[in-house]
C-alpha cells in the first residue's frame, strides 16, 4: 500500500484511538499528579433539626480563589504513588525494619491496601488463567466429537456462563453459597460442621472467587478453541493415526501445537481481564477477604468524599501492571512476527 | 416490589384525595436521591406538579452520582435529596445554593427546625429524622422473662440467654458488612463510649484511643452472637434475617422499622413479636450508642433562577402538610413536617432524640474517616489483628487520604 493511501486509510482509526485511548490515559496520569487544594477551614454556627452547634466547614470564598489561580489543584508529583494507600514506601521500610523473619514481613505487608490487593489479584490471575484455558480446551474437544445435531444445543449451554452478566452470575452464586443456601448447606453437611461458612473464611472466599472466575471465562476460551478446531489439518491427523498415535498423542502433538497461536491470544486477553478482577468482589460482598486494584478505585470513588487523585494513581498503576503482565506474550508475538519477515 | 406498589398506590390515592393539588411550575425539575419509602413519597409528591417536566432518579447509589450531576453548568440535577452526612460532599464542592430568598417567598408552612442553616444561610430543607435503635422480638424475650435491653451489656446477656435456651443459635443481628455499614456501627459504639473522631478543632484523627478499643471489643463480643457471615450483611440482609425469624435483637434504622414486617411471607410469630425501643447505651455512658440523622433536599447552584424556583416549589409540594393525613405515609418516617402525628413506628427515633444522641458529624473530612474505618476494621472483626493495630491502620489510612485532599499538612 502506498504511504499516502495508508495514511488516509488509517486516519479515522488513528483519530479515534487518540481521542478514546490516548487522551483519557494522559488525563488520568495528570490527575494522579495533582491533588485538591489545601482546604481553608472555618468554624461556623450550624443549625438544623437537632439544634445549633459550631462546626468546621470549608471557606468557599477562599477556596474559590485558590481554584481560580490553579484550576488543576496543587502539584504533588509522585507523592500519591508512594503514600500509604498505594506503594507505601515508608510503611514498607518500617515493616522491613520491625519484622522478624520474612513471614512476619509479608503479614505486615498484607496490612497495606495495595499489597493486600496485589496478593489476591496475582493469585487470582495466575490460577484462573491457566485453568480456564485447560477447561476451555477440554470442552472444545468434547463438543467437537459430538454428533452434529447435538452440537448447537450443547454450545448454547456451554456459553451461558459468559452470557450471564458477571454481577448477576456472582449474585446467584453468592446466595447459593450462603450458609443457608443450597451449596453452603451441602458443604456444612459434607464437612460435618454446622458453623462452617464460606463467606466468613478468607481461604474459602478466595477459592470461591477463583472457581467463579474459571466458570465465567471458560466459555470464551471454549469458543475460540472450538473455532480453531474446525481448521485442524486432517491429513496430519490421519498420518498420526496411521503411525499408531493414541488419541492423547494426537491431541498432544497435533491439535495443541495447531491451536498454540489461539492459546496465546486467549492468555493475552484473559491475563488482562483477570488482572482487573472486580465484579465478583462486589457481587460476593467479599471486600473483607479479597480486594483488587479495580476494587480500590471503586472504593476511592464511592465514599462520601471522592478521592479522585488516589483513584487516578491506582488506575495508572493498573495500566502499568497490565503492561508488565502482557510484556512476555507481546515480546513473543513480536519475535514471531519478525521471524516471518 | 410489593412495597413499591404500595407506595405508588398510596401516592395515587393521595393525589386523588387532595384533588391534584395546585402546583404549577414553569421550568424543569430533576431530582436525585436515595430510595427508601419516605423518599419515594417525596419524589412522587414533586412529580404531581404540572407545567414542566419533573424527573426523579431515586437509587441507593445516589451519592455516587449526585455530585457529578451537579458540577456541570447547567447542572443535570436541580435538586439532591441528602442526609446530614452526604450534604457535606455537596457543600465541600460548592454545588448547592442558599435558599433564604426562596424560603421567604415560597416557604410558608415550614417548621423553623426544618431549615438547615450553615453560617447563617439556609442550605437545605429537612423533612425527616432518622436514627438507629433497638428492634427486638417481644415474644422471645417474654418467653424467657427478659426485659428489652437498655444497654449493649444487657443485649449480650439476653443473647446468651436466648442461645442457652436453644431458641436461636445467632440471636443478634447487625449491619456489619465491611465498608460503610461496619464503619457506621463503629461510629455508634465509639460515640457511646464518649469517643471523638478528631482532636478538637483539627482534622487530626483521634480514634486510636481507649474508647476506640472498647468499641471494637464490644462489636467483637456482639459478633459472637451473629450469623457467621456478618461481614457480608448490610441493612437489607440483616432485615431479611429478622424477617426469617433468625434474629431476636438488632440495632436497625428507624426509616426501615415501619416496613420491616410488611413484606410477603414473614412468619406470623415474627409479625406479632415485632417491637421497637430506643437506642442502647454502652459502657455505663448516658449518651446512646447511636447517631441522629436528618434527610432533606437541596437546590443546585449551577441552574437558572427559574429552574431553582420551579425546583423549590415542586419539592415543597413533595413535603406538603396534607401528606400527613395519609396513615400509610405518616408511618413511613419520623417526619419533621407540620401536622405529623407520631406513629408507633416512630418511638425508637423519638427516644433517640430525647436521650441526647449525637448527630452524625457534619465535618468536611468525616467522609474520609468513614471510608478508612470501613476498609480497615474488617481485619479486627475476623480476629486477624488487635484492636490497637486496626485503629492505628484506620488513622494511617485516614491521614494519607486527608493529606491528599488537603485537610492535613
Amino acid at each position: 500500500m502506498k504511504h499516502r493511501t495508508f495514511f488516509w486509510f488509517f486516519l479515522p482509526t488513528g483519530l479515534a484511538m487518540l481521542l478514546f485511548i490516548a487522551a483519557p490515559i494522559v488525563s488520568v496520569v495528570m490527575q494522579s499528579m495533582f491533588a485538591p487544594h489545601e482546604a481553608v477551614l472555618k468554624t461556623v454556627e450550624n443549625c438544623g433539626p437537632f439544634g445549633c452547634q459550631p462546626e468546621t466547614t470549608i471557606d468557599q470564598e477562599a477556596t474559590r480563589q485558590l481554584r481560580a489561580e490553579q484550576p488543576l489543584g496543587r502539584f504533588v508529583g509522585l507523592d500519591i504513588y508512594i503514600d500509604r494507600g498505594h506503594l507505601a514506601f515508608s510503611e514498607v521500610a518500617a515493616a522491613w525494619r520491625a519484622a522478624d523473619g520474612i513471614g512476619d514481613f509479608l503479614s505486615r505487608l498484607g496490612n497495606l491496601p495495595f499489597y493486600r490487593a496485589m496478593a489476591f489479584t496475582l493469585t487470582y490471575t495466575f490460577v484462573v488463567t491457566p485453568l480456564l484455558i485447560v477447561l476451555g480446551l477440554i470442552i472444545a474437544l468434547a463438543v467437537n466429537t459430538l454428533h452434529r445435531r447435538l452440537k448447537g444445543l450443547v454450545i448454547f449451554f456451554s456459553l451461558l456462563p459468559m452470557i450471564v452478566t458477571p454481577l448477576v452470575g456472582s449474585l446467584i452464586l453468592f446466595w447459593m453459597i450462603d450458609s443457608r443456601g443450597i451449596i453452603g448447606s451441602f458443604i456444612q453437611w459434607a464437612a460435618n460442621d454446622p458453623d462452617l461458612s464460606l463467606k466468613a473464611s478468607t481461604g474459602l472466599t478466595w477459592i470461591m472467587l477463583i472457581v467463579y472466575g474459571i466458570w465465567h471465562s471458560a466459555p470464551f476460551a471454549f469458543v475460540v478453541f472450538y473455532a480453531g478446531l474446525q481448521t485442524l489439518p486432517q491429513d496430519q491427523l490421519e498420518a498420526a493415526r496411521i503411525d499408531g498415535a493414541t488419541r492423547w498423542q494426537q491431541v498432544r502433538f497435533v491439535v495443541v501445537p495447531h491451536l498454540m497461536p489461539l492459546v496465546t491470544f486467549v492468555a493475552l486477553i484473559q491475563l488482562m481481564d483477570n488482572f482487573r478482577v472486580f465484579e465478583p468482589i462486589v457481587g460476593f460482598n467479599a471486600s473483607a477477604h479479597a480486594t483488587s486494584l479495580s476494587w480500590i478505585i471503586f472504593n476511592d470513588l464511592g465514599g462520601e468524599t471522592r478521592q479522585l487523585s488516589a483513584a487516578s494513581a491506582t488506575s495508572v498503576m493498573t495500566i502499568i501492571g497490565v503492561a508488565i503482565l502482557l510484556s512476555p506474550v507481546l515480546v513473543r508475538t513480536w519475535r514471531d512476527f519478525k521471524g516471518k519477515h | 416490589m410489593f412495597l413499591k406498589r404500595l407506595t405508588a398506590a398510596s401516592a395515587l390515592a393521595l393525589a386523588a384525595a387532595t384533588g391534584a393539588a395546585a402546583c404549577e411550575i414553569e421550568a424543569r425539575v430533576s431530582i436525585v436521591g436515595n430510595e427508601f419509602p419516605a423518599i419515594q413519597t417525596v419524589g412522587a409528591g414533586a412529580q404531581e406538579c404540572t407545567g414542566a417536566e419533573v424527573t426523579t432518579n431515586l437509587t441507593a447509589d445516589h451519592q455516587k452520582i449526585n455530585l457529578a450531576g451537579m458540577q456541570g453548568n447547567p447542572a443535570e440535577y436541580t435538586s439532591a435529596i441528602i442526609a446530614n452526612s452526604s450534604i457535606v460532599a455537596l457543600l465541600n464542592e460548592d454545588v448547592i445554593r442558599p435558599l433564604d430568598d426562596l424560603v421567604a417567598e415560597y416557604g410558608a408552612g415550614l417548621n423553623p427546625n426544618q431549615l438547615v442553616t450553615i453560617d447563617g444561610q439556609i442550605m437545605a430543607v429537612a423533612f425527616m429524622a432518622n436514627a438507629q435503635h433497638l428492634v427486638y422480638r417481644k415474644d422471645v424475650l417474654d418467653a424467657l422473662g427478659i426485659e428489652p435491653p437498655k444497654t449493649y451489656e444487657e443485649m449480650l446477656a439476653a443473647a446468651e440467654a436466648i442461645r442457652a435456651a436453644g431458641i436461636m443459635e445467632n440471636p443478634i443481628g447487625g449491619a456489619y458488612a465491611a465498608g460503610w455499614n461496619l464503619a457506621q456501627e463503629f461510629n455508634n459504639m465509639f460515640l457511646g463510649f464518649g469517643g471523638q473522631h478528631f482532636k478538637p478543632g483539627t482534622a487530626e484523627p483521634n480514634v486510636n484511643s481507649e474508647a476506640g478499643a472498647k468499641a471494637l471489643e464490644m462489636m467483637k463480643a456482639l459478633s459472637e452472637y451473629m450469623n457467621p457471615d456478618f461481614l457480608t450483611h448490610d441493612s437489607n440482609a440483616t432485615n431479611a434475617e429478622y424477617r426469617a425469624g433468625n434474629v431476636a435483637l438488632m440495632n436497625m434504622w428507624g426509616s426501615r422499622a415501619a416496613t420491616l414486617v410488611t413484606a410477603e411471607g414473614v412468619p406470623q410469630e415474627v409479625v406479632d413479636g415485632f417491637a421497637i425501643a430506643g437506642p442502647m447505651t454502652v459502657g455505663g455512658g448516658d449518651i446512646p450508642a447511636s447517631t441522629l440523622w436528618w434527610d432533606g433536599w437541596t437546590v443546585a447552584k449551577n441552574i437558572s433562577d427559574a429552574e431553582a424556583e420551579a425546583t423549590f416549589i415542586a419539592m415543597m409540594n413533595g413535603i406538603k402538610p396534607a401528606l400527613m393525613a395519609d396513615d400509610e405515609v405518616a408511618s413511613q418516617a419520623v417526619w419533621l413536617i407540620e401536622g405529623y402525628q407520631p406513629t408507633p413506628a416512630a418511638v425508637g427515633v423519638f427516644e433517640a432524640a430525647q436521650a441526647g444522641t449525637i448527630p452524625y458529624p457534619m465535618l468536611p473530612y468525616m467522609g474520609l474517616m468513614h471510608t478508612a474505618l470501613g476498609n480497615e476494621l474488617a481485619d479486627f472483626m475476623q480476629g486477624k489483628e488487635s484492636a490497637e493495630q486496626a485503629l492505628a491502620d484506620v488513622e494511617a489510612a485516614y491521614s494519607a487520604a486527608a493529606r491528599e485532599n488537603g485537610y492535613l499538612q
